[in-house]
């Protein structure tokens, strides 16, 4: 079954405290040369037969509605993935 | 006859039982509310209490904004209804955008737990009426995503209107911007705040202070000042 999948970042402006604990646990593990790590989320929307764009319409508003924070986050991208 | 305060019970709500008994030590009349009843049978304001609705799955307060309760708060919010939201509660008023803002997880990625001593910053609320400006008040503090975060527009506009309803003193607990620990919206009725000014409202389990172990009842005036509120406006 196709699979919409929704990415969602926090806002670059906002600090991402979960991700300052896994930049901050990498060199503690030995991985090191990243300067930075953000965490986000990522939606996994899977669909009924074929992804038209009303689904795919509904997925962004879902997204933009209720998958995301507008004050905190950005949707980063809505697409489509086949299994 | 008091007034009737409800109190909304989310899938996750804690402290519904502490609201309601905290609406009574002041003098009103709880009413328990159902977040899947679009009915908030009469009641004059309404308590969002904390808790973990929905486990906090999503993001805080994201999933019961969408309760059916939530369209009858918003209503009643725009038509100047008093309503409070603690914690959680104050989460989920930012998510329906009855209050601007939004809670991250906090700076330090740890569950907090205190007793936090904060300024009341507009005694002007329906929320706040019955403190003095600048009244300094200690009440608990418990929370994971407590860190108030707002584009610095909306901090500055929050400022200059007065809309910074209560201040962390000495202690930012969360990482807050500004140490904001509660903020209301322009007309005075919607107060949301961090810490749980329900917990402290009986002599004997409230915060200590100097004098006497768990003796602390300053939340009591939240909950004073809306009755006085609801009177002065009846």
């Amino acid at each position: 079954m196709p699979t919409i999948v929704v990415d969602v970042m926090p806002k670059p402006e906002i600090l991402d405290p979960q991700g300052k604990a896994v930049g901050a646990a990498l060199p503690r593990l030995g991985f090191e040369g990243f300067a930075q790590v953000r965490q986000g989320k990522r939606f996994e929307l899977t669909v009924h037969g074929e992804v038209t764009d009303e689904v795919l319409e509904q997925a962004r508003k879902a997204a933009q509605t209720l998958l995301s924070n507008p004050v905190i986050e950005d949707v980063v991208s809505v697409h489509v993935e086949d299994a | 006859m008091p007034a009737r305060i409800g109190v909304v019970t989310f899938p996750g709500t804690l402290d519904d039982r502490d609201a309601a008994r905290a609406v009574g030590a002041a003098g009103g009349e709880a009413v328990g509310l159902w977040h899947g009843d679009a009915d908030l049978h009469g009641v004059d304001a309404v308590v969002l209490p904390g808790g973990f609705s929905y486990g906090d799955y999503l993001r805080a307060g994201a999933i019961s904004r969408f309760a059916p309760i939530m369209d009858s708060v918003v209503d009643a919010a725009n038509g100047g209804m008093p309503v409070l939201g603690i914690c959680n509660g104050f989460q989920v008023l930012t998510e329906v955008h009855l209050l601007p803002g939004s809670m991250i997880k906090n700076d330090h990625l740890h569950f907090v737990c205190r007793d936090q001593v904060l300024r009341v910053e507009n005694a002007h609320t329906a929320w706040t009426g019955a403190f003095a400006l600048e009244q300094e008040i200690t009440i608990p503090l418990k929370n994971q995503d407590g860190q108030y975060v707002a584009d610095e527009h909306t901090l500055d506009e929050l400022e200059a209107e007065g809309r910074v309803a209560f201040r962390y003193v000495g202690h930012n607990p969360n990482g807050s911007r500004r140490d904001i620990a509660g903020v209301t919206n322009k007309r005075g009725n919607v107060v949301g705040l961090m810490p749980h000014p329900e917990h402290a409202v009986e002599p004997g389990y409230g915060p200590d202070s100097a004098e006497y172990g768990r003796r602390g009842t300053d939340g009591l005036g939240v909950f004073a000042s809306v009755l006085d509120s609801l009177l002065a406006n009846a």
